[in-house]
């Protein structure tokens, strides 16, 4: 054990704010570092904000740029919305975490390496010709080298620990030595240390004693600065941190709660999807019924017999498994039976980037089924949201019985805040009554609909006196019958498309942030909200006038927007695809929209934002 | 077999059958569409007799379908019925059979919906256990589209996608169910009425997954297909009815048998031959569906003799018995779902 120093340690600095990313290779723990970081200061009462990024394969070569894994944080003291633009500490764990981050880093930032991963063959294996700790290419830049790796080995000497384990525990050696630069709370990290390992002895008391040896290096070495970062005051409450995925699965489960109805989840394995599935399959004592389907048709298809069958049916997905899914959806818009499909999406097309995040969906859930398809789209704009777009995804498409598609987002999918919880007595009531009766002169019409919300009624097996066969063929009005007949094709397209269109009279109004009277309104939908949030805060900072509203409902859109739209002279969309929000204002409002995309499998910074409404508002 | 013809059955029953239903119960308003001698037509009967007989309330009975000439069935129930998409029948029927223990479920579809495009929904809803009555037509051609060869089509056929002969070794449904650990497997053909009826009482008896074969004739498109084995004159000799317990034997004066050779090969013998101790005596509840298999191979086109009835019979626990099992585990383990619980798992923290 390290002896306690003797001097009083110095009062660590106050900062407002700080932004850290963790990097290193695939199996370095980074994540793992990343999440204890956060969770330590979420405790804490910091606000903050996060960004795991890390590659598709699950151990790519060692020491590679394909293999470094990174997770960003962002830690304040006051209210952010974004993991930050750019870090102002980076911890670099190899030769290839430092090539593959270094060109985000703003000059006079910290860099905090492990020394004694910068021997020559990692280097040579990214293509440094000399060691950039030694040649000053790095000294713009604060750099620490710390040899992680021998001072964790020697933590653990005593320990019994064979050295290559030892030497896995460097994470925490990391973990420990930010915890003490950032005045972080240090029992909880044990505990956490404790119970996660407690079946594995040996690793615990590694973990543990390379945590500690980060902290008392921290203490002793005079390296670096000391700093603390006060309690964000954040609107009174309990918190806890939240990721996206968690959210889905907490907003299904209180939706089906309020609905009065088990979930049947079925879905397929996909990245970023797949947490939602695992954390679903451990609530059974809620009744949820999960099931792993075969493939991803299944999933749907599953969900859509279950529907059928009273309960509330569910499947989540990403990527390419959407496109898997458009039969199932297809059905379930003929069938008129509620129906919850959440996609995560990601980088595309095809297998494109499964870890990534974008945002080219879009188009796809609107338009991709043949024939005239509609159904509703909510769209999730941040981690703790997907909680409330989850329950308001169940209950549009109890309501109207209609599948809804969801859409989040791979960042706001793995990233996490903190979220107040909510007020759950205060939830609406979103339960349906079942047909019961004969609805039609002692007969049951399964296609004799609610006047007001067009949706037909919802009889389940078991019923007496209403069995009734349905399915994709077209069904006659009223009956449900098969029926081919032109003027009644006609007419069920139009119902199922204003029954959609309907669903306008039940959402709220999009409202504005900013400045009402401002040239430019920035519209953004799903996860973008963050670095628009941010940036325009920042351009209003500046003293000038700036608009943001950020849309949920995406189909149909709010019943204000055209409005909202045609009071700005200029309109900026970021989105992170090629338009696609901008192509579908355009088109139902001839609204003058520019486009601002990005495709890099990374969200939009702030600053990249503020440019544009910086450039907008001075041309 | 009785066959109630009568539809005199009370249908706002309570879940006990206080007035025998008939046929005409189970019939929907929809006139039937298939072509005038479709093979259907006779299983449809064979369902609703059968039904009526069981004594299940129309309204806790489910038909689910995929796409296809045997997929319409669903509509001339007069039972809750679903008609899906090409192929998914099994999985949508999954989700309805996990949703509802409680309901009977039913899957109807062709050779090409349940082995071509859905041959992977099948083998994993027979895997699981799924309590799913699987029933597949197999008139060994694509009826609906009008004529293409099907998953079960000989080699060499000629159709209209195929001018030249199809080159599609073809899948022996049986061989397949078995292969995906079905818990039933049962063949039937649509002249037999009294062979359907009797194979849907057994599968609906099963607990499980139960797949039945019938040998359907597409008089449209492939008329005559299995006039070998089920044409009247042609049964005793072409037809092996299996009975468990019993050797398995045949012909006009039961005079030709099946063995198993050295390799666990299904062979046709004379029973003069070999004795008739040397028989297979046929045991539907083997745990090895080895037997089964070996049945199921003993012809692979309705060319040569052929066995029907019920190949295999065994137990294993449902698919939704176990899903069950664990959500009521859960409670007592855990107790049940609290959300507010729930969601401040973990640490949280207060602000003032």
């Amino acid at each position: 054990m390290t002896a306690t120093p003797e001097t009083q340690p110095l009062e660590p600095a106050m900062l407002d704010e700080v932004v850290i990313r963790f990097a290193g290779d695939s199996g370095d723990g980074m994540q793992l570092t990343g999440d204890r970081f956060t969770d330590v200061s979420a405790v804490f009462g910091n606000d903050l904000a996060t960004m795991p990024n890390y590659p598709a394969e699950i151990r790519a070569p060692a020491g590679t740029i394909a293999g470094v894994s990174s997770f960003q944080v962002h830690i304040s003291d006051h209210d952010i919305v974004t993991p930050g633009d750019s870090p102002n500490v980076l911890v670099a764990m190899n030769p290839a975490a430092l090539k593959a981050n270094l060109a985000e880093l703003p000059p006079g930032s910290t860099i905090l390496v492990n020394s004694d991963a910068f021997d020559e063959r990692n280097l040579t294996k990214v293509g440094y010709d000399a060691n950039p700790l030694d040649n000053g290419s790095l000294s713009s830049y604060h750099v620490v080298q710390v040899p992680m790796t021998n001072l964790t080995l020697e933590a653990c000497k005593e320990l019994g620990v064979k050295p290559r384990d030892a030497e896995r525990s460097k994470n925490f050696f990391a973990l420990g030595l930010i915890s003490w630069m950032y005045t972080r709370p240090v029992e909880p990290t044990i505990t956490w240390i404790e119970q996660k390992f407690s079946s594995r002895p040996q690793v615990r008391d590694a973990n543990i004693a390379a945590f500690k040896a980060g902290l008392h290096f921290g203490e002793t070495a005079e390296l670096l600065e000391h700093y603390q970062i006060q309690p964000a005051k954040l609107e009174p409450g309990k918190y806890r941190n939240i990721s996206g995925n968690l959210a889905v699965a907490y907003g299904l489960i209180a939706a089906a709660q309020q609905a009065s109805l088990p979930i049947l989840y079925a879905s397929y394995p996909i990245t970023p999807a797949s947490d939602i599935l695992h954390e679903l399959s451990k609530h059974k004592n809620f009744g949820i019924r999960t099931l792993q389907a075969e493939d991803e048709i299944a999933a749907a298809a599953v969900a859509v017999g279950a529907a059928f069958a009273g309960q509330l049916g569910i499947t989540a997905t990403s990527g390419p498994g959407l496109d898997l899914k458009s039969e199932a959806l297809g059905l379930a818009i003929s069938l008129e039976l509620p129906l919850v499909i959440v996609d995560v999406q990601r980088g595309g097309p095809s297998t494109g980037l499964p870890t990534k995040t974008e945002q080219s969906d879009l188009l796809l859930a609107m338009y991709g089924r043949h024939g005239e398809s509609p159904l509703p789209i909510v769209a999730a704009y941040s981690p703790s949201h997907c909680f409330d777009a989850a329950f308001e995804a169940v209950r549009i498409a109890l309501k109207y019985r209609t599948p809804v598609i969801l859409l989040t987002d791979g960042y706001v999918a793995n990233g996490s805040e903190p979220w107040k919880l909510p007020d759950l007595d205060a939830l609406p009531d979103i339960s349906v009554p079942f047909a019961t009766e004969p609805n039609h002169d002692g007969d049951f019409c399964p296609y004799l609909r609610d006047p007001e919300t067009l949706a037909r009624p919802w009889a389940i097996p078991g019923t007496p006196g209403l069995m009734h066969r349905i399915g994709g063929i077209e069904k006659q009005e009223g009956t449900g019958n098969v029926n081919y007949d032109p003027a009644n094709h006609e007419l069920m397209t139009h119902i199922r498309a204003n029954k959609v269109a309907g669903v306008a009279r039940d959402i709220p109004p999009v409202e504005v942030d900013g400045d009402v009277d401002a040239d430019v309104l920035v519209l953004g939908w799903g996860s973008t909200w963050g670095p628009i949030s941010e940036a325009v805060r920042r351009v209003r900072a500046a003293g000038r006038p700036v608009a943001h509203a950020h849309l949920v409902h995406l189909s149909p859109f709010a019943a204000n927007l055209g409005e909202v739209l045609a009071a700005y002279p200029k309109l900026l969309v970021p989105e992170m695809n090629l338009g696609q929000l901008s192509k579908l204002v355009r088109a139902e409002f001839l609204a003058p929209a520019e486009s601002l995309t990005k495709v890099q499998g990374l969200p939009f910074s702030a600053t990249e934002i503020e440019n544009k409404i910086m450039e907008m508002l001075d041309a | 077999m009785p066959e109630n013809e009568g539809g005199n059955g009370a249908t706002t029953g309570d879940g006990n059958v206080a007035v025998k239903l008939g046929r005409k119960d189970f019939q929907s308003d929809q006139e039937v569409r298939w072509c005038p001698g479709c093979g259907d037509y006779s299983i449809l009967a064979a369902m609703q007799l059968e039904l009526a007989d069981l004594g299940v309330r129309p309204e806790n009975l489910v038909f689910v379908s995929g796409i296809g000439c045997a997929a319409r069935f669903p509509y001339y129930m007069n039972t809750y019925g679903l008609h899906s998409i090409h192929g998914r029948a099994p999985a949508v029927a999954t989700g309805v059979a996990l949703a509802r223990p409680d309901l009977d479920v039913w899957v109807i579809g062709g050779d090409g919906d349940m082995l071509s495009i859905g041959g992977n929904h099948l083998i994993h809803a027979l895997r699981r256990n799924v309590s799913l009555k699987i029933i597949m037509f197999n008139n060994q051609i694509y009826g609906l589209t009008k004529g293409q060869y099907s998953p079960t089509s000989e080699l060499g056929k000629i159709t209209k996608s195929s001018p030249f002969g199809s080159l599609d070794t073809p899948f022996n449904p049986l061989s397949v169910a078995l292969a995906a650990e079905a818990t039933f497997v049962a063949r039937t053909h649509d002249m037999d009425r009294k062979g359907m009826i009797e194979a849907f009482r057994r599968a609906h008896e099963h607990e499980g997954s139960a797949f039945v074969e019938i040998y359907q004739n597409c008089n449209v498109f492939n008329d005559g297909a299995f006039e070998g084995i089920t044409a009247k004159e042609a049964r005793a000799d072409m037809i092996i009815e299996l009975e468990d317990g019993q050797p398995i034997r045949f012909g006009t004066d039961k005079e030709r048998g099946v063995i198993l050779n050295a390799f666990g090969e299904c062979e046709i013998v004379e029973v003069s031959d070999v004795g008739e101790d040397a028989l297979l005596v046929h045991d539907e509840h083997r745990a090895d569906p080895a037997l089964a298999f070996a049945l199921s191979r003993l012809s692979s086109a309705p060319t040569t003799p052929t066995p029907v009835g019920v190949f295999r019979d065994v137990s294993r626990p449902t698919y939704e018995a176990e899903v069950q099992r664990q959500l009521v585990s859960a409670v007592e383990r855990q107790g049940p779902g609290d959300l507010a619980a729930l969601i401040g798992t973990g640490a949280s923290w207060e602000v003032n």
